[in-house]
């Protein structure tokens, strides 16, 4: 830990490649105590109503463990189901000393001052768990909720599929009504070990004055398979992060699919990164960007090491009222013997679709929702129907804003 | 009944229908023949209400309400249906989905797919590499769903093969009520006669006319009807002596 300390440290003033720079010290970050919550069905009426719109569900039903920090604390931690474990990164790290081998193993503590400050500032996060042969059907819900102005809250997580598991996590951010301002910087390690199956959809619900910060790294070994699904489609004022995988292990599987909306003065930069480093690999991206106002730069990257990989980027953007999207997708192919393609395309919704719609007899405005709901729904094979439904939800939801 | 008046109509600066008289009564079909570029398929897209098709002069009477300026949505909900001959695919959008968004109210999607040998296709995204028959498969289940009573179609039998043909042409005629199912409680003649869905059909090749009778026949040359009488006259007509005889009639 003294190591990490100190790499930390010189890292404590390193601005990030991408991104507006963030002057760390406009923040608050000491911590604010809140009560373990034992039954999380006696959270706030406004609470819930909240987490529901970042998929987690006070009830449980249907989800097979639950995280819920607010702010700098852990409130709740716990799991429903055996071979599943769901546990405060500060108290495992306490209690169990094989956490040592996968904190900070992927991301690098010096890449930037978010994650020095993750470091050196850590207010807690969550380990899950799927045990070797586990298979947790029902999906964990976590959630960060940030409920104090001017809060950096700074978290990291850990999230382990053993082999031959299978895992799905739907984790949501999100701010309390009245939050404006915030920052929320997120440490996520993913170790997807052989054969394993991990599904992670992560809602963002923030404010119109929150800044973002998320770091992830996932490393995905032989045979196992990771589906990263982000959807961000509330106001946030900067959010930026570029999430990479390695698919290390033969037969190894990623995909991302990110669905983004940007509002008027939101600033979001979001790639995807997954670096192919085994036979047989295949990796996909898939994006999906409307502005409705506000600035976007979808970034793609594909990185081929060895023969016969096989791997796609596609990213599509809508200007519907205003601002830009800016499309980058990359591929990199470093041997003979790979397959990479991309497409990207940014355009209008077509004026020939509308009018189809509506001489079936829907009016312009709901002709145009329609459209716009059948261009952020994305088909995810692998993704169980509960989460499906969440991100149906939130995409339901954006639509009443964006209209 | 549809009613158009000495309608005029253009494109961009180009006159595309001069002066169009048409009456379709209750439960009247009307063929529209003519040679490509005559018109045909911009007189359907300016009665469905496509905003590029400037009606500068003329109007349209449908149901007895002026129709001449009324925005496309409006119509289809006054009774207004089209079959398209190439729709655009919306990525996304089931078909499904585009099926329940033309019946006003809750249907059997699944009942009205079957009927169309449809099933297999709900599930997909509209139009989205759909084949010519699949296209014109897709556009009827709409049909169906919407019960328009005034329906146009856009050369309904291009692109089907064989096999698909006749479920094609027999479910247009059994949307305007030209089928001839015996039916215990009314005589066909009865049936006949309480007709009440209007069709204006646009055939190239009058396969259409195999499956289904048709009151009269319209042909459209150079943005003018110059012609009406019964379908399959002008359809023999034509298949003898091709449009070049239309030039005659034209001047």
């Amino acid at each position: 830990m003294r190591g990490l300390d100190e790499k930390a440290l010189q890292a404590k003033e390193k601005k990030a490649g991408l991104g507006q720079d963030i002057d760390l010290s406009a923040y608050e970050s000491k911590p604010i105590l809140h009560d373990y919550v034992e039954d999380i069905g006696t959270l706030s009426e406004a609470d819930k109503r909240r987490m529901i719109l970042a998929g987690v569900d006070a009830t449980e039903t249907d989800r097979s463990g639950t995280y819920i920090q607010k702010d700098t604390t852990a409130i709740h931690a716990h799991s429903k189901q055996e071979g599943l474990e769901v546990m405060p990164i500060k108290k495992a790290l306490e209690k169990h000393d094989w956490l040592k081998d996968y904190y900070w193993k992927l991301v690098g503590v010096d890449t930037d001052k978010y994650t020095a400050t993750a470091q050196l500032d850590l207010h807690d996060g969550y380990v899950i768990r799927a045990l070797p042969g586990s298979k947790v059907i029902y999906p964990v819900q976590a959630c960060l909720y940030l409920e104090k102005e001017g809060l950096s809250q700074n978290v990291h997580n850990i999230i382990i599929a053993e082999e031959d598991s299978e895992l799905h996590i739907i984790t949501g951010c999100a701010t309390a009504e009245h939050l404006r301002r915030g920052l929320h910087v997120g440490i996520s390690e993913f170790f997807v070990k052989k054969n394993a199956k991990l599904s992670f959809t992560m809602i963002h619900n923030w404010a119109e004055e929150m800044m973002v910060r998320p770091r992830s790294v996932g490393r995905v070994e032989e045979g196992g398979l990771f589906l990263n699904n982000y959807i961000c489609m509330k106001p946030v004022k900067s959010l930026q992060m570029y999430p990479t995988t390695h698919l290390v292990g033969k037969g190894a599987v990623a995909r991302f699919y990110s669905l983004l909306v940007g509002s008027p003065g939101c600033e979001m930069d979001v790639g995807g990164r997954i670096i192919l480093k085994a036979a047989d690999t295949r990796a996909e991206i898939v994006a999906r960007t409307i502005s409705n106002g506000g600035n976007i730069i979808a970034r793609g990257d594909l990185v081929g090491e060895v023969p016969g990989i096989k791997a796609h980027l596609e990213c599509r953007g809508l200007i519907l009222n205003g601002g830009t999207i800016h499309a980058i997708p990359e591929l990199n192919g470093k041997v003979a013997g790979v397959e990479m393609s991309h497409e990207a395309a940014v355009g209008k919704i077509a004026q020939e679709e509308i009018l189809y719609l509506m001489s079936r007899g829907l009016s312009e405005d709901d002709a145009t929702a329609t459209i716009v709901r059948g261009f952020l729904s994305v088909d995810i094979p692998g993704l169980p129907p509960q989460l499906k439904a969440e991100i149906d939800r939130a995409v339901a939801e954006s639509d009443k804003d964006m209209m | 009944m549809l009613q158009i008046e000495d309608l005029q109509v253009k494109v961009g600066d180009k006159e595309i229908l001069k002066h169009i008289d048409l009456e379709i009564h209750q439960g009247e079909t009307h063929i529209l023949f003519g040679p490509n570029g005559s018109g045909k398929t911009s007189l359907l897209m300016t009665i469905i209400g496509y905003p590029q098709y400037k009606v500068t002069g003329g109007k349209m009477v449908f149901k007895g309400e002026d129709i001449t300026h009324m925005p496309i949505d409006e119509r289809a909900q006054l009774g207004i249906g089209v079959s398209y001959q190439r729709p655009p695919t919306i990525n996304g959008v089931k078909t499904k989905q585009m099926v329940q968004i033309c019946a006003k109210e809750e249907v059997d999607v699944e009942a009205l797919a079957a009927k169309v040998n449809f099933s297999e296709f709900l599930e997909r995204d509209i139009n989205a590499g759909f084949s010519g028959g699949e296209i014109k498969r897709s556009e009827l289940l709409q049909l169906m769903a919407q019960d328009a009573d005034l329906l146009l179609f856009d050369e309904p039998e291009s692109g089907v093969d064989l096999e698909n043909i006749s479920l094609i042409g027999n479910m247009i005629s059994e949307l305007l009520q030209r089928d001839f199912k015996l039916n215990r409680e009314k005589s066909l003649k009865k049936l006949h006669e309480e007709r009440t869905k209007m069709g204006l059909i646009i055939t190239h090749t009058g396969f259409i006319l195999d499956y289904m009778t048709a009151d009269r026949g319209q042909l459209l040359y150079d943005g003018e009807l110059t012609c009406a009488s019964n379908p399959r006259e002008i359809f023999t007509c034509i298949s003898e002596v091709g449009y070049e005889e239309c030039v005659r009639c034209a001047v």
